[in-house]
């Protein structure tokens, strides 16, 4: 099938390309021609017109929970996929805290498997250690062979310094990154983040030095052991130093922020509404200003959802007893248009940056190319188009977002990989 | 004039008026509660439910008395946290409750913010009995009331609330009304039992027991809430009664008159010595008097604004 799509931007800041007003060509899904088409391109071709629509490479989205195996009533791999692609991602990268823990080679392949002739490329992250229980390294290697991309109990941190270090070891032996959720556990088990709010709401709290200990720790274990070490929604003014200074030392280290840690802070608890708890907790405003800071000198690589579809009977409880988390992939895009790009803390070339191009490097998952002969991997962005947040559109199968009928600016308005393309509400054969 | 709020959920951000008001009615109750028959047809035919997920014994009777000597009727509902947890949802059960056409909940609850999650699922109206370590409003409200009693006014007053802040409700409550009402309100406990920043709530903190005892009037003197774990924040229950526990000879030391409060169940030898706790100083089962002719007031202030 021949397709056109009409008068965009094309923009890959990896390649240099910033072409205005340009037309793309696409047969069978990959790029045939871009711009100067002739009468006999356009012929029989079905043309998209994308008018002041950008085309990056298609966005990434390195920590989502797709609850399969284990909690399909929440969300399965397929319904997963549905919702990153209306959200505008071509790709998700899905964490192990699946029932069983994504362990074993088995549940990797399981995982692809169910993925397979989606849009959205579906790359697992394989748990550290067996059952993420932090005693026993995961067949590693196996795992590796198998698909996985990195390795992570997250959730919960590596248990102890001594596993850490020979996961980190081990895992560098196939360059992979060693992807934490940083807290110390003795500090852990509140509901939201220690300060003033908390004292106010009389619920128990999570220190922000609890989220530091381990950043800590993992870091001058990546640079002692070796190895790749990646910082998980990192949330608080201390994290975002401690990934600045180790950077600036040549550690290997890369970190990820997700929407609402940008975007929301702890005041928002006041409501009692279990959509606004998540762990990490949401932080203080000085928190969210280092954030800012930290995106906007790279000290932080990525933005990353963690989407973590929560059952409404789950949600519903009392806010102490309410499991964490909240969805992620249907709005970040909008969030991060909104909060960042619109109020200049970043260009569009950062976000892609963050959003594209960074999470693939740090998971070693080739970067799509805009070149003739390749396989189109796009996302389409309409960077100032104003639209409500409506979770009864949503297509993932959970609706606990804390974002319905917020007023956002910027969205996807398609994608396009696999030879498939995700427009209008609806999947298209191309 | 009537409360401003359908609901008694806390005292944060509760007028001057509205609590004057509900001391001021307390008053009238209390003076109901010294007649040969203690029962007014107030709230004759309304039905209050007491719905109470912890363990409660004289909250919810002093509860229950109150509603009985309004004339409303009453039904118990005591289920502990954790078998609720297997089964039916608080949601689920608040709906039940509610088709069965009642009037008022009265909530206590491990769960802080859950008699708020209340108002959003129910058209009753909503008093908190305590929910969690956040706010026990009409706790607050007989040692406030008990404090006027005693001292005939509130305004200039200086309390202390020693002890377990941390985990307190009592505490949360007590700061947010007093300052209210124009009382300086200051806390005294281990550092380990004080929440972070609760100086910005405008309170001054001590940390040692005498400098309390000599610079204020009232000490309002909470319970170890060893339930609540809180044995885990300082060395010893030995310790604690040696540098924070009131005893008579530590009052005598500082050779000062002053008034102690404590909201029971005491843990004797603990925060508070026997001697005490029985002593001249106190006034300990005034307030539990008080305690139902405050929720009297309460219950009767909300159960009529309909």
């Amino acid at each position: 099938m021949k397709i056109i799509l009409k008068d965009v931007n094309l923009f890959h800041p990896e390649q240099k390309l910033n072409e205005k007003n340009t037309s793309v060509l696409l047969e069978d899904g990959v790029i045939s021609k871009i711009g100067n088409l002739k009468p006999k391109d356009i012929e029989k071709a079905e043309v998209f017109d994308f008018s002041g629509k950008y085309i990056v490479p298609g966005f990434f989205d390195m920590h989502v929970h797709l609850r399969e195996p284990g909690r399909e009533d929440e969300e399965t791999v397929v319904t997963g996929c549905n919702a990153a692609a209306n959200g505008g991602f071509t790709g998700v990268a899905c964490m192990p805290n699946t029932q069983p823990a994504l362990d074993s080679a088995e549940t990797i392949k399981l995982v692809i498997e169910r993925a397979k002739d989606h849009l959205v490329d579906v790359y697992p992250v394989a748990a550290a250690t067996v059952g993420r229980e932090g005693e026993v390294l995961s067949p590693m290697a196996e795992l590796f062979e198998a698909g996985a991309v990195g390795f992570s109990d997250d959730g919960i941190a590596i248990k102890s310094a001594s596993i850490l270090r020979r996961v980190l070891e081990y895992s560098n032996m196939y360059d992979m990154p060693v992807i934490e959720h940083c807290e110390d556990e003795s500090l852990a088990g509140g509901a939201m983040n220690e300060g003033f709010n908390s004292t106010l709401l009389g619920l128990p709290a999570i220190p922000s030095v609890a989220e530091d200990i381990i950043v800590s720790r993992d870091i001058q274990m990546a640079e002692y052991a070796g190895g790749k070490i990646h910082i998980a929604h990192i949330s608080t003014k201390n994290a975002v130093q401690l990934v600045r200074e180790a950077k600036a030392k040549g550690i290997r280290v890369t970190a990820e922020v997700t929407p609402h840690h940008f975007s929301l802070i702890d005041d928002t608890v006041k409501s009692y509404d279990t959509n606004y708890k998540m762990n990490p907790p949401l932080r203080t405003s000085e928190d969210v200003d280092a954030i800012k800071e930290g995106l906007k000198d790279g000290t932080l690589d990525c933005i990353a959802s963690d989407h973590a579809p929560h059952s409404i009977e789950e949600k519903e409880e009392e806010f102490q007893y309410a499991p964490n988390g909240i969805l992620g992939l249907e709005t970040e895009i909008g969030l991060t248009f909104s909060e960042l790009f619109h109020k200049k803390i970043l260009e569009l070339k950062d976000i892609v940056e963050k959003l594209s191009i960074n999470p693939r490097r740090i998971l070693n998952i080739p970067v799509p190319k805009f070149d003739v002969g390749q396989e189109a991997n796009f996302t389409i962005l309409d960077t100032d188009v104003v639209w409500t947040v409506d979770i009864s559109k949503f297509k993932s199968k959970s609706k606990n977002s804390p974002f319905d009928k917020r007023l956002l600016t910027g969205k996807s308005v398609a994608v396009i990989n696999n030879r498939k393309m995700f427009y209008n509400d609806g999947f298209i054969n191309i | 004039m009537p409360l401003s709020s359908r609901h008694l959920l806390g005292f944060q951000g509760v007028s001057k008026e509205d609590i004057q008001l509900i001391l001021d009615t307390a008053n009238t109750f209390k003076e109901v509660l010294a007649r040969p028959i203690k029962k007014v047809p107030t709230l004759q035919g309304k039905t209050i439910v007491n719905l109470f997920y912890e363990d409660s014994t004289r909250t919810r009777i002093s509860f229950e008395l109150a509603e009985k000597r309004l004339s409303a009727d009453t039904i118990n509902f005591s289920l502990s946290s954790s078998s609720v947890k297997k089964g039916e949802s608080l949601k689920d059960t608040v709906k039940n409750i509610e088709a069965m056409k009642i009037d008022m909940i009265v909530i206590r609850h491990s769960a802080a913010g859950t008699p708020y999650y209340l108002t959003k699922i129910s058209d009753a109206n909503i008093i908190n009995a305590g929910d969690g370590t956040h706010e026990h409003p009409t706790q607050a409200l007989l040692d406030i009331y008990s404090i006027r009693e005693k001292f005939g006014k509130l305004e200039g007053l200086k309390v202390c609330i020693v002890g377990d802040i941390l985990h307190s409700r009592v505490a949360l409550s007590n700061i947010f009304g007093l300052l209210t009402m124009g009382v300086k309100v200051s806390v005294c406990g281990p550092s380990t039992m004080i929440p972070r920043q609760i100086e910005k709530l405008g309170v001054d903190v001590i940390y040692n027991i005498d400098e309390a005892i000599q610079e204020n009037d009232i000490l309002n003197v909470l319970r170890i809430q060893l339930e609540r774990k809180a044995g885990e924040n300082f060395p010893s229950l030995r310790e604690y009664a040696k540098y924070f526990g009131i005893t008579k000879e530590r009052l005598d030391k500082n050779g000062k008159e002053i008034l102690i409060l404590h909201p029971g169940p005491i843990n004797r030898g603990v925060e508070i010595s026997s001697e005490i706790a029985d002593g001249s100083y106190q006034i300990i089962l005034d307030q539990v008097t008080n305690g139902v002719a405050v929720r009297m007031a309460v219950l009767y202030l909300l159960g009529t604004l309909n």
